[in-house]
């Protein structure tokens, strides 16, 4: 629709002087221009390509220029329902990167007829979805094996209980741990993504899941051998593991209260006045260092090796995130301090 | 399975090289060219011995001692592969390589050398002709794919002799590690028992099984991958010839 020859065509509503087109019949979705302005507001028209195919997928005329994509993404899903806003993935170019959903149209740089490319992301899940499943598995699971329920131990051993006081104070640390993880993602945690790709949850459990049925496996066996320095030992991995996670809590904490409730800003960490915090002077990730502190902690205090493991293979998965993070806060931001490493200090 | 390792390798160039990588250097040319030029000796040295041991023994029986130590030394020497890869002057997936070279590690080391008494089954012969004969054509592929100089014969062979080597390749795999099982289980090889200092088991014998029925989900994706690259590479030949 050329909105220049709407002009002509229709007697223009003079308002203190002002200029504006308006539409035929107004639609509740618009809002009528600014009174103030001196400017012709110009509509937007935005075409949605396919990304691979560039089949013409859906055109919108009389975008707002303030409209953001996110609006777009829902006008979008209007037509084609199948594709809800959290799979759509909206850039300038077919081999770009995403488009934001707070980027607004008249920001970005188009044309007043702008072409978008689309990808599909696949169905989504919310991440709250897929933490809650990811870490109520191993709660349930470790207390299954901590129980002797029948089928995984001989069966003179079912439902009987571990000879070994070092073996209940892991069941209560385990729990503890994912208890904490799953309060931490109800009410601490603050996402920056509502939904990752469905397949995450397959995955994402599989790892979990697999990993505490296989510590627990040991753990809790009829034939499990205490921490060769016996009180000693456990009292100090009791100690670190503690301290780990009311360390990692904290950050947590701090983390959280960086972004206003439903916002996704961004800012550099800080130490606070909580001790705990004051790792963010060497470290960019310290929540994932006090976790591995913390698994450290309890390898040290089960002294099993499928323990070592996981904490190994959680070590290199989060090396990588903090990696990456790293990276991301120095690119954001230029005055980021260059004493911190990564996840541990001065090493990685 | 890991009587292939053909067509990942090198098709997987033209896959993988969305990110520009620059091919390797003049040196490191020369070094890939000695490397596959003496893993196809090496190879061949290996067919002959098994030809000659052959025509001297009158039988196929027994055909593995003659040829145990230049299979054990070139099959281990791949192991180099996954380093050229991780220094980047071969463009494939370490993970990729990785995997296919370990696993005719394993089957060479810790299933052949280390239970004796399968060294002398037939099925031990199926996998080492299938292998001998895949690498001879895979090395000579590099070497002249590397010197700019490919006969199309020998391109050829390479994404159309797998269609029965792989199978058969496979089947001597499996085979023998099923043969392993019995002894593996009687002497506990490789496995460690509860109770222990530090809490943990495995059961070689288990693991085996496990290894086994990997098998039945890796090897048709593989083997369905090599069919798709043949006819990227060697299709359209067929048909443009028809068409004539």
């Amino acid at each position: 629709m050329d909105t220049l020859a709407l002009e002509a065509t229709q007697p223009k509503k003079a308002q203190n002087g002002a200029v504006s087109l308006l539409p035929g019949p107004p639609t509740p979705a618009k809002r009528k221009p600014a009174k103030k302005t001196k400017k012709a507001v110009v509509f937007f028209e935005v075409e949605i390509l396919d990304a691979k195919t560039k089949d013409k997928l859906c055109f919108l005329d009389k975008v707002e220029p303030n409209a953001t994509i996110g609006e777009i993404k829902s006008m979008f899903h209007k037509s084609h329902p199948q594709w809800y806003p959290a799979r759509q993935s909206i850039r300038l170019d077919p081999k770009g990167k995403s488009l934001k959903d707070e980027d607004v149209l008249q920001h970005l740089p188009v044309g007043t007829t702008a072409t978008f490319y689309f990808r599909d992301l696949g169905a989504q899940i919310s991440w709250v979805t897929v933490f809650l499943t990811e870490y109520a598995g191993p709660l349930l699971i470790y207390l299954m094996f901590y129980f002797r329920v029948p089928f995984i131990y001989a069966p003179k051993y079912d439902f009987t209980t571990s000879k070994h006081w070092v073996v209940h104070l892991a069941c209560m640390c385990h729990s503890f741990h994912y208890v904490k993880r799953l309060l931490e993602t109800l009410f601490v945690h603050r996402f920056s993504h509502g939904t990752m790709p469905l397949r995450n949850i397959f995955k994402n459990c599989t790892y979990y899941w697999g990993f505490a049925a296989w510590m627990a496996y040991y753990i809790n066996h009829p034939l499990y051998t205490p921490p060769t320095y016996g009180e000693q030992q456990i009292r100090l991995a009791l100690t670190v593991f503690l301290f780990c996670q009311i360390g990692n809590f904290s950050i947590h904490i701090a983390l959280r209260n960086l972004r206003p409730p439903g916002s996704k800003t961004r800012k550099i960490p800080y130490p606070t006045k909580n001790p705990f915090t004051w790792i963010f002077l060497l470290v960019s990730c310290p929540n994932y260092t006090y976790e591995l502190g913390s698994w450290l902690g309890f390898t040290l205090m089960t002294q099993c090796l499928p323990v070592a493991f996981f904490t190994l293979v959680g070590f290199i998965q989060m090396t990588v995130w903090a990696k990456g993070k790293h990276r991301s806060y120095l690119k954001e931001f230029r005055d980021y301090p260059t004493l911190r490493s990564p996840i541990l200090p001065f090493i990685l | 399975m890991s009587a292939p390792a053909m067509g990942t390798s090198k098709t997987a160039h033209t896959d993988s090289s969305n990110k520009k990588k620059k091919g390797p250097g003049t040196l490191a040319t020369a070094y890939l060219v000695i490397y596959n030029v003496v893993m196809t000796a090496g190879w061949l040295v290996i067919a002959v011995g098994l030809v000659r041991a052959y025509l001297a023994r009158g039988s196929y029986h027994g055909l593995y001692y003659s040829i145990e130590k230049p299979l054990k030394f070139f099959q281990t020497g791949a192991l180099l592969e996954i380093l050229h890869c991780a220094v980047g002057i071969v463009p494939s997936s370490v993970v990729l390589t990785g995997f296919q070279v370990m696993s005719r590690v394993f089957l060479t080391w810790a299933v052949t050398h280390s239970v004796r008494e399968v060294q002398s089954e037939d099925s031990v012969l199926l996998f080492v002709v299938a292998w001998t004969v895949t690498e001879i054509i895979r090395y000579s592929f590099y070497t002249f794919s590397l010197l700019n100089h490919l006969p199309y014969l020998i391109k050829w062979a390479r994404y159309t002799f797998f269609i029965v080597l792989y199978p058969m390749g496979v089947a001597g795999e499996l085979l023998t590690i099923y043969a392993a099982l019995p002894y593996v289980q009687k002497t506990g090889l490789y496995s460690i028992t509860l109770p222990n200092k530090y809490n943990f088991s495995f059961d070689y014998h288990s693991f085996l099984i496990l290894v086994m029925v990997s098998y039945i989900p890796l090897f048709p994706q593989l083997y369905f991958h090599m069919m798709r690259q043949r006819k990227k590479v060697l299709g359209y030949v067929e048909e443009y010839s028809k068409v004539e």
